[in-house]
């Protein structure tokens, strides 16, 4: 075991760690010690190729195949330099008074976290498209929400010199994406931040982390580790656990935090979503261009956001359910298809949680709802309609039986798609929006850690994530993380200069 | 392991000999990170879906129509066993993923993607400059068919 010894050491390099590590640069720049441990590779700039299976493989934890306990739904996570701001979309919205309200923080206004909101969306060079710039496949999206009277908005995204490769979720081949891997990490690392890649915390004990160094493997992409592969004990005043919603509070639980913080690894939501799509009769371009220009946010009203997107042809294929035929039907038919995602806006729900195993390995236990899945079946009533309003001939639905409705039945919509029709394990659901475990109140009792991530009875130690939040965001979350973590990064800044 | 990839994707019937090792080759190597004990589950469900069939219709998986294999595979799916329907979700998703994993598979349904964007679309991608260029070098020419012009 080798020690070493840093002033504070961020654990993760996302949205949360990334801003944590740029808002203590300037500590760095004063000769305090600040390191990052980030458990994926750091990837040239040439290894991003676009090919799905290969950058799914270097990119995500388990290749994007991340199962719940139950193995009903797949969770999408990053674990690369840049954690999962290299493989998301770039949507950035600042989150609703209502939501921030509702979570009725002690010390957490909206008002400081939307000013921050605003702060990283310059930072990052948030903008909304130019109209050029968008495709067909969001072009009808939003003529079909004109058509059927939902109100589409547009997204700002945060690229800058974007060609319009429809690749984001497999982490941009012309580095336009302006995740942490773009901006916060490079700018921190110019200013005395250390980065290491490929290194994966095992274990937090007092002001200590267990960190296990390891090779890259022959074959795969990514840079060899800044260290030398090893098991390494690093000291440090302050540690920031900024491991994303199932790896903060598995970290947490599988070093024996859970016994003093009953709430750890409870109110994990995450936005339960589906792909659902429409073919036309022509082609359209929907494979180039920015992939997610508009959305439709009916969370208030009926639980569900739509939103543009458009996947790759493994992925679309996983996600249509069933099998055979008609399955391959709607991929040979790529060039013409239409894709909106449909997202339940979960709520914090008893059971549904983080937990971990033996090994450290999170374990995600997750029932879905009542209310999530008359969600999902209203979200996909509308993009029914949506699809149909914009031309399409016909649509997979995943909640009819069979799943699948043409335009001449666009009347049968409400009779045809039915919550009834939900079969989990059977219904191809994913998430990308992994929120709570690590949830921020005003003591043990109700929470893990206060409104400036520093967990109950523990000075030292911080959370700077998603996992920090008490119920579902409702949108994309990664600014609001970002917001969070600067306020851990301001008081740790404090801490250290006091 | 064929007849069940046939069934689920009926293009696959269409692969050669290379094709079939490589679709093979993608499923191992997707497998090559999981646990010892998902490997040996879904070696059962093959083998399971493969002899299953001989005790109530008389005949091997492999050795029936594709209708009956269809028949068979949806009942699985759909399956009040949720362990079974589990399986079936990982056996479809590794077959699919060997199979669309191809590159040739993916031009043969259309897939354009490419790293090049609009420039690459519009058949105008130049040389090997790595330079990233700036917005106004993505504006595409209005008199081609670009974003929003009807493609």
């Amino acid at each position: 075991m080798i020690d070493r010894e840093y002033d504070v050491v961020i654990i993760g390099s996302g949205a949360g760690g990334g801003t944590v590590a740029l808002g203590l640069a300037p500590l760095a720049e004063q000769g305090r010690r600040v390191l990052v441990i980030e458990q994926g590779p750091r990837l040239a700039d040439e290894e991003f190729t676009g090919e799905e299976i290969e950058m799914a493989e270097a990119l995500y934890a388990d290749s994007g195949g991340f199962l719940t306990a139950d193995g009903t739904m797949t969770l999408a996570f990053g674990r690369v330099y840049g954690g999962s701001t290299a493989v998301y979309t770039g949507t950035s919205l600042v989150p609703e008074p209502r939501v921030v309200e509702s979570w009725a923080i002690p010390g957490l206004s909206h008002t400081d976290l939307a000013e921050r909101c605003r702060h990283f969306a310059g930072q990052n060079n948030v903008h909304l498209l130019d109209p050029f710039e968008i495709n067909e496949n969001n072009t009808l999206f939003e003529a079909g929400c004109v058509r059927a009277g939902f109100e589409a908005r547009q997204f700002p995204v945060n690229v800058k010199g974007c060609r319009g490769s429809s690749l984001c979720n497999l982490g941009c081949p012309n580095a336009a994406k302006q995740g942490t891997d773009r901006v916060q990490l490079p700018a921190a690392e110019r200013r005395g931040v250390e980065v290491v890649s490929r290194a994966e915390a095992t274990r937090i004990e007092e002001k200590l982390v267990v960190v296990r160094v390891s090779a890259a493997p022959a074959g795969g992409k990514g840079g060899p580790p800044e260290w030398e592969p090893g098991e390494y004990r690093v000291r440090a005043g302050t540690v920031v656990v900024a491991g994303g919603a199932l790896g903060s509070p598995a970290l947490l639980q599988h070093s024996g935090f859970g016994e003093r913080l009953p709430r750890l690894g409870e109110g994990f939501t995450c936005h339960p979503a589906f792909i659902l799509v429409g073919e036309h009769s022509r082609e359209i371009t929907n494979d180039v261009g920015h992939p997610k220009s508009y959305y439709v946010d009916r969370a208030v009203e009926e639980g569900y956001v739509l939103e543009t997107c458009m996947y790759f042809p493994f992925v679309t294929a996983k996600s249509l359910i069933g099998f055979g035929a008609t399955n391959e039907s709607f991929l040979r038919a790529f060039p013409r298809l239409q894709m909106i995602l449909v997202l339940a806006c979960d709520r914090a729900t008893a059971g549904n949680r983080v937990a971990v195993d033996s090994g450290g390995r999170p374990v995600v236990h997750y029932r879905f709802t009542d209310e999530v899945v008359r969600a999902l079946a209203a979200g996909t009533r509308a993009s029914a309609r949506i699809f149909f309003g914009a031309g399409a001939e016909r649509v997979h639905v995943p909640l009819a039986s069979p799943p699948e409705l043409r335009a001449t039945e666009a009347s049968e919509i409400d009779e045809r798609i039915r919550p009834e029709h939900f079969l989990a394990g059977t219904v191809p659901v994913s998430a990308a929006h992994l929120m709570g475990g690590c949830g921020m109140g005003s003591s043990a009792g109700d929470s893990v850690t206060d409104s400036w991530g520093r967990v109950h009875g523990h000075s030292w130690l911080r959370v700077a994530d998603s996992s920090l939040f008490p119920d579902s965001l409702r949108i994309n979350p990664y600014l609001t993380i970002m917001a969070l973590a600067d306020r851990a990064a301001e008081a740790i800044r404090e801490d250290l200069l006091r | 392991m064929r007849s069940l990839a046939v069934t689920i994707v009926p293009g696959a019937a269409r692969l050669d000999a290379e094709g079939w090792l490589d679709v093979e080759a993608r499923i191992e190597a997707a497998l090559r990170t999981r646990p010892p004990r998902l490997k040996r589950q879904l070696r059962l469900l093959v083998l399971a879906l493969e002899w299953g069939p001989l005790l109530r219709h008389g005949r091997r998986f492999s050795r029936m129509d594709s209708a009956r294999r269809t028949e068979i595979l949806e009942g699985v799916q759909r399956s009040a066993t949720p362990l079974l329907r589990r399986g079936f979700w990982g056996l479809r998703t590794l077959v699919l993923l060997g199979y669309y994993g191809r590159p040739d598979v993916r031009r043969s349904v259309g897939y354009r993607a490419d790293p090049g964007g609009w420039a690459a679309l519009m058949g105008d991608l130049t040389d090997g400059s790595d330079d990233v260029p700036d917005e106004s070098d993505d504006v595409p020419d209005e008199s081609n068919d670009g974003p929003g012009g009807g493609t």
